[in-house]
């Protein structure tokens, strides 16, 4: 049960990936398609524009929502595949505990780099 | 306790298990493409950390990277991205039980769920297909 409700999860989190991150490629990688339309700009990883996008509230909540999502639906991903080498059963307990640990280190590292940018003042 | 399946090809079963069809070799690169994402994405996460320390060390790390074999890396990963988005919707739908037909009898001409769902795999690779020259020309040719 807990299997498969993580595993909905995995699926739920690729729909909201596929979003959010279809946002951040889209801005950082189509810049002249959407400057064509008037909606972006062809220097996304010049620094005014990263500060300027890291200091606008909306970039910071979609930047946690997505460095969330992405956590889990990667670690679990990476999570199954070592699992179906038929580990034993305390390796496979293991690696879910150290993909836990490790994902909410890195979401909690992540989302204190997003809020101090999102306060620098004066950048 | 729910019996358990050795796995006996192991890694090998990725890739070469047998006499597998393209919809196999679409798994395949759908795994391949998730682990180099995850890999790049962790990375990420500490490079985009350079930020904390100010606009200065945002741009010594993206000066460090400014050199053909990370842009060509990144294009990679961008083509890894568009590759796993357009077949994990595939997938997605797949899993909730659509675009795979109605179970029937076995009657000649035999179809099962993989050879009915088929089309909507070269659907997928054609949009990828398509996504990538877009990506391709932006990423190469007109990007400033
Ligand atoms: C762009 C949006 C994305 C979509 C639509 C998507 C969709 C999917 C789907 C449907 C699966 C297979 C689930 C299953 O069959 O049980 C999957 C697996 C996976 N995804 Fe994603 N994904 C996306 C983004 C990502 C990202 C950003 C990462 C890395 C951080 C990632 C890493 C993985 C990994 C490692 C797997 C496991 C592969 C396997 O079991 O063979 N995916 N994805």
């Amino acid at each position: 049960m807990r299997e498969s409700r993580l595993w909905f999860w995995h699926i739920l989190s690729a729909v909201a990936i596929l979003f959010l991150l279809g946002l951040h490629m889209g801005i950082m990688h189509m810049g002249t398609v959407l400057e064509a339309l008037g909606l972006g700009s062809t220097h996304p990883t010049a620094t005014a524009e990263v500060f300027a996008r890291s200091q606008h509230l909306f970039f910071m909540i979609t930047y946690i929502a997505l460095l969330g999502t992405a956590l889990f639906h990667g670690l679990y991903g990476f999570r199954s595949i070592l699992c179906e080498l038929s580990l034993s059963q305390s390796l496979q307990k293991a690696i879910g505990r150290l993909c836990t640990v490790a994902g909410f280190a890195l979401f909690l590292y992540g989302t204190y780099v997003a809020v101090r940018v999102f306060q620098m003042k004066g950048v | 306790m729910q019996h358990r399946y050795r796995n006996n090809l192991g890694l090998w079963g990725w890739l070469g298990g047998g006499r597998y069809g393209f919809d196999r070799y679409a798994y395949a690169l759908h795994r391949l493409t998730g682990l180099g994402i995850l890999a790049y994405f962790l990375m990420h996460i500490f490079v985009t950390g350079t930020r904390l320390n100010g606009p200065e060390a945002w741009e010594s790390a993206m000066n460090f990277f400014d050199n053909p074999l990370f842009r060509v890396g990144e294009f990679l990963v961008y083509l890894a991205f568009l590759y796993h988005a357009v077949n994990g919707i595939r997938l997605v739908l797949v899993e909730l039980g659509l675009l795979v037909g109605k179970p029937g009898l076995p009657s000649y001409p035999y179809s099962n769920s993989v050879i009915r769902h088929r089309p909507v795999l070269v659907g997928a690779m054609v949009i990828t297909a398509v996504l990538v020259l877009f990506a391709g020309a932006d990423f190469f040719f007109l990007t400033k």
